[in-house]
């Protein structure tokens, strides 16, 4: 029988959220068609270091194995990624694993995303349908305009777009990418319209839109390939039509 | 208060950075290649400038309050970013990072060539002429930080002209960015060269 290959796999760990982090080296049995995941399950089968010591699992989050849910995000490589997606055969060795560390890491490779769903909050990133009494059908939608929001749908808050934005950092509020697409997406809705000016005026708040340097990196970046960057030159431009209905008043707020 | 208005502030930033920031830029470049034919022809149009009504007012509206303003808003700005081209180095990447260092750059070059030359004016009456900056570049090392300088002044506002017209929200499409890009790195280099020849004429 052929010798077992063994995978050089590197860990970025960290024991809880105030600790420091530190690297840990892993021999994995290879198999063919393995992604990052099946990397990650085979070092918690066998939670020993390649230098023969033994330890804990590592911990990360995951979720639908499919790259919709969004929930393992890590940086693979140096390259913020689902670790679902990423198949070993394609990635060079050593595997480097490190958590998304713009955002607080809880344990490991697993990090706490809360940020994201706080901004989708801000931005009211919803249509609202409800009312105390039957508000009827909403507005048509044309088919055409209804494919392109559906690419902008795509996004999944997985936070790649964050992890690979250069000024969602510690020390900015910036809210990043992904919120912003996310007031293009329901701007566009004609129900959600109805609404725009208080998604607009959101995003021109603490941690916005303004915020953004353009350095381009989240639409290189974005796994459901979003047009993340001209998202927010559209919304340049809606946010700089609604500066100026703010200040000189409009009867068009909303439409 | 800077915090919740931020979005005004950066809007304002990127606007004086074009208008008057960038166009003293340029107007104050093309004045100078005037030196390209000879210390009497720079003279003459260094003396037309100087010459402009209430020049104290329009020094400090037009000059050094939008500049300042600039200056020190783009500090923060620059000092807020976290780079990161070891994992993406794609241009738009790097010209972010660019724009960030030029501009830290310039906050010191500016100071520095104000007080190198208008300041001597206000502190020991020197007269602003082709021969002052003559003594400046005859140092080779003040040559080399000049055309840095310069180098660094063009990338800054053609790159500037970009992010300007994406912060406004005027280019939109990806092509019509990418267009963009090459009509200001045109741009870019064009005033480069003026810029460069003129302070090459006083060497």
């Amino acid at each position: 029988m052929a010798e077992q290959k063994m995978l050089d796999v590197e860990v970025q760990r960290q024991d809880s959220a105030d600790s420091q982090p530190y690297w840990e080296k892993f021999k994995v049995p290879y198999r063919p068609n393995m992604n990052v995941i099946s990397v990650l399950m085979a070092i918690r089968e066998n939670p020993v270091t390649a230098d023969g010591k033994k330890t804990t699992p590592v911990t990360w989050d995951m979720n639908c194995l499919e790259e919709v849910c969004g929930a393992c995000s890590m940086v693979i490589n140096g390259r913020p990624r689902q670790s679902c997606s990423a198949l070993v055969d394609k990635l060079p060795q050593p595997l480097k694993l490190q958590p998304m560390s713009t955002f607080p890491v809880i344990r490991d490779l697993q990090i706490d995303r809360s940020r994201m769903f706080d901004s989708l909050k801000k931005v009211k990133a919803w249509i609202p349908i409800d009312g105390s009494y039957d508000l009827g059908e909403g507005p048509r939608m044309p088919e055409r305009k209804r494919e392109w929001a559906y690419e902008l749908s795509k996004c999944m808050t997985c936070g790649v777009c964050l992890e690979s934005c250069p000024n969602v950092n510690s020390h900015s509020s910036f809210m990043g990418p992904a919120p912003l697409s996310q007031v293009r997406l329901f701007n566009a809705h004609p129900t959600g319209a109805m609404n725009k000016d208080e998604r607009l005026n959101a995003i021109m708040g603490d941690g916005g839109l303004a915020n953004c340097g353009n350095s381009q990196n989240c639409v290189v970046a974005c796994p459901k390939g979003i047009p993340l960057t001209t998202s927010i030159a559209s919304l340049n431009r809606s946010a700089t039509v609604q500066m100026f209905r703010n200040f000189f008043g409009s009867d068009h707020m909303v439409d | 208060m800077l915090k919740d208005r931020e979005f005004y502030w950066r809007r304002l930033h990127s606007l004086l950075g074009l208008i008057p920031v960038g166009l003293f830029v340029t107007v104050h470049l093309l004045i100078n290649y005037s030196a390209t034919n000879g210390e009497a022809a720079f003279n003459k149009a260094s003396a037309t400038m100087e010459s402009l009504p209430f020049l104290p007012i329009v020094e400090w509206v037009v000059i050094y309050i939008p500049l300042m303003f600039h200056a020190f808003y783009g500090v923060y700005i620059a000092f807020t970013a976290k780079p990161n081209l070891n994992r993406f180095g794609t241009t738009r990447n790097w010209f972010f990072v660019l724009q960030r260092v030029t501009g830290i750059f310039l906050v010191i070059f500016i100071a520095w060539h104000i007080f190198q030359t208008r300041l001597q004016k206000t502190i020991n009456g020197a007269e602003i002429d082709y021969n002052l900056m003559a003594d400046v570049v005859s140092n080779p090392g003040m040559l080399i930080f000049y055309i840095v300088g310069i180098i660094a002044a063009t990338f800054h506002l053609s790159n500037g002209i970009w992010s300007f017209l994406v912060s406004w929200g005027l280019i939109q499409s990806p092509k019509s960015q990418k267009v963009t890009t090459y009509i200001t790195m045109i741009f870019f280099v064009l005033l480069s060269v003026v810029g460069v020849m003129a302070i090459l004429a006083f060497a």
